[in-house]
């Protein structure tokens, strides 16, 4: 099985897609930092924010409910957030046993779920419709460390490599560890499954480093000497600059909103 | 398949939204620091295998961690790879592996948020790099370099890592006023305290595999840059150590929502003893708030190493 064709990215030549890098690294992150710098319970706001990333959802052409069905991947996580509207003083609007839920707490809750939801969705946006290699290069030239952006580059490269050998070892596994009808009880205990899912990492550590070395040979033999070379970053077009202008504004203005009503 | 599903998230990655924008700066300062550091090290250690090495490494901590295994009610263990990372390359090394790893799962998969991504670096990579480093190193040198006391040192240092990681993000989110430290730091600590024994027993496994087949790749950590390290890296904790209780005291501010409150009148009201069943931040019966903040902190700190201790002290026993 290769694993490569479940890349996020998806083509289009929508506007969306067909902006520079650059414009949407810097768009995401503005967006994620409104929505982060808002204070809680600022509900025309978030609701502004959430209908930009239904508006940029509907112009990537790839429609709405795109990015809404993998946007939950943050859900589990508002588990560190649950004590909140126990822990929050305020008006008590419900008992629990002892506890009391209140309504500021709830809505401090409340408040990080949504913030975290539409981050979340706008930064799918960006890497549905930004081809990886693309997203590296706009980090570069936003002044990324080269170093770091090439090492980023490689794990890239091999990524897919690796992950298909890692599916080898753990099919190889499986075929021998034969599951039984009752498929729960397989193998031996947790320290003895454990130490095989180890040897099966060890042996990958090794795959792994042998075949940097080879990489590493095959570069020096083509001249590598140890510097990555780039061609020159182009400026950005108008209709990026008109873009971010436009969406800068959007962003400000909601915060205005969020602050000052 | 979906890479997804492969990849499960591994559940210290914080999305955005969780930490709150003074926090989320705070990580990404130590973040660069750490990475711009590691960037120069590395660097003089590895020469222009440096990047070839770096990212198919980090490619395989990436893959590595799509290998799993059951352990009990359908949840399994795998690997988050900080501690093996760094026994293999040096912490330095490891710290740019991690941030490799974590910031494509970040930008292609969104495990953990963008504007967060500094803490979550710090978090998984960095903490977790140097006190596998550290732990393993430190073993090492009381136990010898027999096979058995190589693997008891990895043990130890990887199950460490996990839980210091697990604690500096429950420390984050109280900071960020997302949740109070005295449920957080519990909860993260136990919950990781479980957690960290896959991560021993894989990176185990690994070391046993590699000790076998290719022992000169155990001697290539040792090579990394030492002495330096430490030295750099107590001032960093030190400085942490100082942002961190700033932050703190920055963080007592009331905020926007508190201010609003206090404005018209119904903080009063609302400060009534009865909702104060588990006080943020607080060890309940020392007065001054961040004063007792600060002392959870270190009492939980302390209390992770002194097991750590425990533990090590055994094993070196079991070893001898």
């Amino acid at each position: 099985m290769h694993i490569n064709l479940a890349d996020q990215h998806h083509r289009g030549s929508s506007l969306i897609h067909r902006l520079d890098p650059r414009t949407k690294l810097i768009g995401t992150l503005l967006f994620i930092v409104a929505a982060t710098v808002l204070p809680p319970g600022a509900w025309l706001p978030y609701g502004l924010l959430f209908a930009a990333s239904l508006v940029v959802a509907q112009r990537t052409g790839l429609g709405t409910g795109f990015a809404l069905r993998r946007s939950f991947v943050a859900l589990p996580f508002a588990l560190a957030a649950i004590t909140l509207p126990f822990t929050v003083p305020g008006e008590g609007l419900a008992r629990l046993g002892p506890l009391t839920i209140s309504a500021e707490g709830l809505v401090r809750f409340a408040s990080i779920l949504i913030k975290s939801w539409v981050s979340v969705q706008m930064a799918i946006l960006m890497t549905y419709t930004t081809a990886f290699p693309e997203l590296l290069w706009g980090l570069r030239a936003l002044r990324l460390p080269p170093t770091l952006v090439a090492i980023i580059s490689f794990m890239y490269r091999y990524l897919f490599v690796l992950a298909d050998e890692a599916l080898r070892l753990t099919r190889a596994r499986a075929a021998r560890s034969g599951a039984g009808a009752d498929r729960r009880r397989t193998g031996g205990g947790v320290v003895w499954r454990g130490k095989v899912a180890g040897g099966m990492v060890g042996n990958l550590t090794l795959r792994a480093f042998e075949r940097s070395e080879r990489i590493h040979d095959a570069m020096v033999a083509r001249g590598y000497q140890g510097e990555m070379r780039m061609l020159d970053t182009p400026h950005l077009h108008d209709a990026d600059r008109s873009a971010l202008v436009g969406w800068v504004t959007f962003l400000a203005m909601t915060l205005l909103i969020g602050f000052v009503f | 398949m979906p890479l997804s599903d492969l990849f499960a998230p591994v559940k210290l990655h914080i999305p955005d939204g969780f930490l709150s924008p003074l926090v989320s700066v705070v990580g990404w300062v130590l973040a660069v620091a750490a990475i711009a550091y590691a960037l120069r090290q590395t660097r003089g250690q590895l020469g222009s295998k440096q990047i070839p090495l770096m990212g198919v490494l980090a490619a395989f901590i990436f893959a590595a961690q799509a290998i799993n295994f059951p352990v009990a009610g359908g949840t399994s263990g795998h690997l988050l790879g900080g501690t093996l990372a760094a026994i293999i390359l040096g912490p330095w090394a490891a710290v740019l592996v991690m941030t490799a790893v974590i910031g494509v799962q970040a930008l292609l998969f969104q495990d953990g948020g963008l504007l967060v991504l500094g803490f979550n670096i710090v978090n998984m990579g960095v903490l977790t790099a140097f006190t596998g480093h550290f732990l393993y190193q430190a073993l090492k040198r009381m136990l010898g370099t027999g096979r058995s006391s190589l693997l008891a040192a990895g043990a130890v240092g990887a199950w460490l890592s996990v839980i210091v990681g697990a604690m500096a993000t429950a420390v984050e989110l109280a900071f960020s006023g997302t949740t109070p430290l005295g449920v957080a730091l519990p909860a993260m600590a136990g919950v990781h305290v479980l957690i960290g024994i896959g991560e021993a027993l894989i990176t185990v496994g690994a070391l046993g595999f590699i000790f076998a087949t290719r022992r000169d790749l155990l001697d290539l950590g040792e090579k990394a840059p030492a002495k330096a390290t430490a030295n750099w890296v107590g001032v960093g904790l030190g400085f942490a150590l100082l942002v961190a209780i700033f932050s703190f005291a920055a963080s007592r501010q009331p905020d926007g929502l508190e201010r609003v409150a206090e404005d018209t009148g119904f903080l009063g009201t609302a400060l009534d003893p009865n909702y104060k069943l588990l006080p943020d931040y607080t060890i309940p019966f020392i007065g001054n708030e961040l004063l007792s903040g600060i002392l959870a902190v270190v009492v939980g700190t302390l209390v992770v190493f002194g097991i750590g201790w425990v533990v090590a002290r055994i094993q070196a026993k079991s070893a001898a």
